[in-house]
Order: structure tokens, then sequence, then C-alpha cells
């Protein structure tokens, strides 16, 4: 199994002999989910458009199954490769169970009528994603998502080893996007199949990924695991974010923390701080957290949001320090609000955070 | 989950035995009717005309070659060709039309409107006076070879003009544009060529079946047979190229090949029909798609053999009113096609609106 399925080697992509991005070094085996991330316009369509021959490549080579792939017949590129694009499709007149048949394009005869096997194969791709219950509707008529499914049956009842998908959870709700990918993990483990695809959405790319590649500038910048590549600096790097933040922990995007002086100290933990940060950012008011374990989930956002956030190791008691370090900020704050009424022997100096701010009369709200 | 897979057993079970069926007994309907209408409009057709020839005499001149030699020349030498020629010449445009609306994706699109028969028109024209002058006749080859020169000068603009904008009724328009500018450079030439024949020859720039030789027939015959053969073999990778040229070249077509094939055929096509009848319009854009609402499918092993006979149906009905209806003066071919085929343009425009913008 250390054969490489698809490979790709010094290839050089790009329009009209332009070259775009170069030397892409892309190494796949069967049974891998393998995605193309990076900003809008950096490529990923161009490099998906090359490795299935829809645009020449400008330099270099790609193999499928060790064969050069310019070299091999269409038919015989059709019967291991399979495509689903973004474009949109506007067919006459088809059902979507035509658009399903026409995935046994490379193994009918000369004049494409369907066999038996045939039949039976479509309709097992259009079962595995289920299709079967609108395939005789218009395939114009039916929605995005259902449509996304139904071309992704067509890749399927082709019967690759290879599945090409440029950005198929597009125009798709969050159930039909995992729905999409739970099909083509069980495709990959199932079948063994190779995925190779583009996802904007970088929480699902690091969670169905083996591995992933980020086209950046005229090159792949990285290429590894996705823990290797979903750290907060490198994607804030690979997208240029300047506004807000990615958390690399939640593989989600934090909005940008209001600026200026702490105006409210958060008292948090637990969970309950979350909301009251977000409605802070949400209302522009800057606000110190604190003294939250950098265990806490609390921690995630505020560090994001909070404009200073008092922190204190995981599974120790707050320090006098950290107390201390609070207590200055606090009281600088024209408001405070606690957000918990649990206090153990580990926030105990929350408790006298509270208690501090009771005597020097700040305003409190209690949650 | 569990309700929703034994709906779709259900749903198989119930499909395997009704579905098929259902549209086959649709495609043996849609088929059997255009036959009958075929044979229908064959013997209308034959039965027509300023001078009335009874059943009977008709039937012992067509299949025992005897009668009154007057009634044999009317029908076997005049109506019989005509027949004949509306007969194959519309099926061959209206499988034109099939063809360059697959390669444009564009339902609108067919051999006239996008100018390809003014074209041929303008250099069968050119090619008709040079030889007129030299008092020579030109050759039904020659005609074809002429009018597939224009089809392809025209179609050369098309393609440019599509090349640079994607917009479906832009091109439509533009390729109406080129048929204009044809069909003014073929009047002028025509108006200021001195020779009795002009009169001939208007009437053919006009578009007509009249004047049909035997000799034309065969020829045209013979290159529509090898050419609808090629079209029918092609119908696998049309099918494909229907969903698009992305999927269409991962199913393995071999795309450059595939369209220069598409542009060739339907120029040969539409070729044929302008060489001898003239330009004949709409004829290519209305068939193909009422053939595909009768037939339900797109499906072009269906709707390729679908368009043949529909063309020679919708033909042979619109040369029956042009030589009938206000007989003995003729109509044009153009005219009566436009009546019943333009509205059938504005149909598809009105329901495409959305993919037109």
């Amino acid at each position: 199994m250390s054969e490489y399925f698809v490979r790709t080697e010094q290839m050089t992509v790009g329009y009209d002999g332009k070259p775009l991005i170069r030397d892409i070094e892309i190494r796949m085996r069967q049974g891998e989910i393998l995605t193309l991330i990076g900003p809008n316009g950096a490529g990923k369509s161009t490099i998906l458009k090359s490795m299935t021959r829809q645009l020449k490549l400008i330099g270099g080579a790609v193999y499928l199954d060790s064969e050069v792939m310019s070299r091999m017949s269409g038919n015989d590129v059709a019967k291991k490769l399979a495509v689903v694009m973004t474009e949109r499709i506007r067919p006459e007149l088809m059902t979507c169970e035509d658009i399903v048949a026409t995935g046994r394009y490379p193994y009918t005869g000369t004049l494409g009528l369907l066999t038996k096997q045939d039949r039976e194969k479509v309709r097992e791709a259009m079962e595995l994603v289920h299709t079967l219950e609108f395939k005789d509707r218009d395939f114009t008529a039916v929605s995005d998502g259902q449509r996304q499914r139904v071309l992704l049956a067509r890749a399927i009842c082709q019967d690759p080893e290879v599945i090409v998908l440029d950005e198929p959870t597009s125009f798709l709700d969050i159930r039909h996007k995992l729905e999409l990918l739970s099909v083509l993990k069980k495709m990959v483990l199932k079948k063994h199949m190779a995925v190779l695809m583009s996802l904007h959405e970088l929480d699902l790319a690091q969670k169905i990924s083996d591995y992933v590649i980020c086209v950046h500038g005229d090159k792949i910048e990285k290429y590894g695991t996705p823990e290797e590549i979903f750290t907060s600096d490198y994607i804030h790097h690979l997208y240029g974010i300047t506004s807000g933040s990615y958390n690399e922990h939640f593989g989600c995007l934090e909005m940008e923390r209001p600026p200026g002086k702490p105006q409210v100290f958060v008292i948090g933990g637990n969970s309950a701080g979350i909301p009251v940060y977000r409605k802070l950012q949400r209302a522009g008011i800057p606000f110190a957290a604190g003294v939250l374990h950098r265990n806490d989930t609390d921690y995630e956002v505020a560090k994001a949001l909070a404009a200073a956030v008092i922190t204190e190791d995981p599974f120790f008691p707050v320090s006098s320090e950290s107390y201390e370090k609070a207590r200055k900020i606090m009281i600088s704050c024209r408001k405070v609000i606690c957000c918990t009424d649990e206090f153990g022997p580990g926030n105990q100096k929350n408790r006298d955070l509270l208690q501090e701010a009771e005597k020097i009369g700040i305003e409190i709200e209690k949650i | 989950m569990h309700t929703k897979s034994e709906n779709a057993d259900f749903y198989i079970q119930k499909d395997r035995q009704e579905m098929p069926r259902k549209a086959y007994i649709r495609y043996t309907a849609a088929f059997a009717i255009l036959l009958v209408l075929l044979v229908l409009f064959i013997i209308w057709n034959i039965n027509s005309g300023s001078i009335h020839i009874s059943v009977k005499e008709i039937i012992q001149i067509l299949f025992q070659k005897q009668g009154d030699e007057t009634s044999y020349n009317i029908v076997w030498e005049i109506r019989f060709p005509r027949i004949l020629a509306a007969l194959i010449l519309g099926g061959a445009l209206s499988v034109s039309g099939f063809l360059l609306q697959t390669f444009f994706n564009n339902p609108i699109a067919g051999p006239f409107v996008l100018g390809i028969s003014s074209g041929a028109k303008l250099v069968v024209s050119l090619v008709m006076i040079y030889m007129l002058e030299r008092a020579a006749v030109a050759s039904s080859g020659l005609l074809i070879v002429a009018a597939f020169g224009g089809s392809m000068i025209s179609m050369g603009f098309v393609l440019i003009i599509a090349k640079k904008v994607k917009n479906m009724s832009i091109l439509v328009i533009s390729g109406t544009m080129i048929g204009y500018i044809c069909s003014a450079v073929t009047d002028f030439v025509i108006t200021f060529a001195d020779d009795s024949n002009i009169v001939n020859l208007h009437n053919w720039s006009m578009g007509s079946f009249s004047g049909i030789s035997w000799e034309n027939v065969r020829l045209v015959a013979a290159v529509i047979f090898f050419c609808m053969i090629f079209t029918f073999l092609m119908s696998k990778p049309i099918s494909a190229y229907q969903l698009g040229e992305a999927y269409a070249q991962n199913m393995g077509v071999n795309i450059k090949a595939f369209r220069m094939a598409l542009i060739l055929l339907s120029s040969i096509l539409s070729a044929c029909v302008t060489a001898f009848a003239g330009p004949v319009s709409f004829v290519g854009i209305a068939v193909p798609h009422l053939v595909k609402s009768l037939l339900k499918t797109a499906k072009p092993i269906l709707v390729i053999p679908g368009c043949f006979l529909g063309g020679a149906v919708f033909c042979l009905f619109c040369d029956l009113i042009a030589r009938t209806v206000f007989a003995p003066t003729e109509l044009s071919i153009s005219s009566v096609t436009a009546v019943f085929g333009a509205p059938v343009v504005i149909y598809i425009m009105i329901r495409r609106k959305r993919t037109m913008q």
C-alpha cells in the first residue's frame, strides 16, 4: 500500500501558458482524503482542473495508477477517475436518474445503451447517497443539496478509484454538508477510494482530511496532516486574517476584539463566560476576563475577544500573583460581571475578586 | 432512516415494472405518430396541386410507372422529387439544428438564426451567377460544396463571437446580423446579375423546394444518409456533452474532435438544404424542441431519429401549405415555416428567460 495511486511530478499549472502555481508534488494513496485549502483565487480549482485534464499542464506530469495520465485514453482515465465540478449544469429534460446513468459512460458500447448491470450500478449509487426517492424528477427541479448528491452518485457509479470534487459543499446547508462528507468517508473506508477535493470550510477540512494541501501564492506552501496545518498562526498567515482570528482547538472563527482599554471585568469559568464575552463583543465594549484556567473553554474564547485575559495554570488554584493582576485591571473597570456562583478550591480567588469589587463599590452584575 | 429506505424499496419495485414501460410506450407512440403523419403528408402532397390527378392514376404512375404522359411527368418528375426533397432536407435541417443547439448549449441556436444558412446562400448564389455568366449549369455536387464553404465562413464568425461572449442571446443576435449581412450582399449580387434565369435564382434565394430534380435528390439523399449515420453514432458523446464540457471530458470524450465533428456534420446537413432549397427558417429550432417535448426526453439516441422524422413531417406540411393555399401562386417555404416555427422560438425564449440572463 505504499504505492501512490495519484502522483504529480513537478506539475506546473495555469491558464493560457501562464504558470500560476509551480512545482506541485501531490502524493495520494488509495483510501485517503486529500483536501486543498487556501484563499479565494489561490488556484485550487486550477489544480483540480489540471489533474482531471480539463486544463493542459504547463509543466511536469500527473501519474494515475503509475501511468502518465496525458498518455492514457479518455476512456481509461474515466474508469479510474470521476469528477464533481462546481459549475452548475442545466441539462434539458433529464431526470436525476438520467444524470447518474451518464456515469456509466465509459463502460457502455458504441450507442451508450445501458445493460441490466449498468442499471443496477446506477441504482446502488443512488441508494448510497439517498437520491432514489427523487430519481424520476427533473434534474433542474431539485434542490441544490439534492443536485449535489445526484452528481456524487454519478461519480460513484462511474466506479472510479479516485473522485475529484471541486468545492462539493458550497451551496449546501449544514445537514447536507455533513451527509455529503460522510458519504465520501464511507466510500473511502468501504471501497478504498481516494478522494481529492477543495473545501472552503476549514472546520470540516480539518475533520475529514487525512492530508491537507495549502495553496498560497504561486506554490504549495504547506502539505501535511491536519494537525500540522491547522494552527492559528499558520491559518492566519494563509488567509491573511487581520480582523478576527482562527481558533485551532475548535476549528472556528472569532470576530475581532473590541479595541481599547477594558471597561468591564468578567469573572467567568466553566463555559459560563462565553455568552457574556460574545454579548460584549457585539456591543463593541472592550473587556477583561479572569481569572481563567487555561483548560477552561472560556479561555479559548476570551483569548480571542478580551482586551486582557488573566490566566492560571490548569489544575492549580488561582495564585496570589494572578489575583493581584486581575484586581489591578478590575479596579480600572466601571463594571464587573460575574457569570458563576460556583466557587471551589480552584477558583476561590475569583470569589475574593467579587468581594473586593463590592467593597470598592464597582457596579456588579450577577448572571 | 428505516422508513426512508423502505419507501425507497417500495419505489424501486413499483418503478422497475412501471417506469421503463411507461417511457417505452411514450417513445413508441411518438414515433408511430410521426410515421403516420409522414405517410399522411406524403399522400396528401402527391394528391394536391393545380392539376387534379386521381388516386388510381397516381398509384399506377408510382408503382407501375405508366399513365397519361402529362400526369406522369407531373407526379414522377415534379411532385415526387419535391416530396422527397422536403422530406430529406427537412429532416436534415432539424438534425442540423439539434447539433448546433448541443454545440452552443443554446436551445435557440439553429442554422438560420446563426446566419449559417445565409452564408451558404451567399456563396451558392455567387457560384450560380458565375456559372450562368459562362452559360454553364452548376452541378449538384458543386452547389453542395459551395453551400458548405459558405456555411463554414459564417460558422467561423459565429465561433469567434461565441468565444468572446458567453451570453446566448447575444450569440443569436450576432448570428442574425451575420445572416442579414449575407442576405443583403446576396440581394445586391442578384439584382445586378444580368440573366433571364434571375427569376429562378430569386425564387431559390427566398427558399423553395420547387424545381428539384431527381439528380439533386439522389445526391442529397446519399450525402445526408451518410451524415445521419455518423450523427446517430455520435449519440453517445452527444449525451455526455449535454452535461457540459467538463463532465464530457471526464467521461472520456475527445472534446476537440467531438466539437469539430459537430460543426462539420451540422454544416454539411444545412449546406445540403441551402444548396437546393435556399434558406429555410426556424425548422432547425422549432422541430428539435417539439420532438423533445413529444418524447419528454433529450436522449440523443431517440431525439436524432425523432428530429429527422419530425423535420420531414414539418417541411412536408409547410410545403403543402406553401403550394396550395394561394395556388397557383406559391409562397416561399420560409414564410410558412416562420409562421409555425417562430412562435415556438418565442415560447422557448419566454420559458427559458431565467437561463437567458
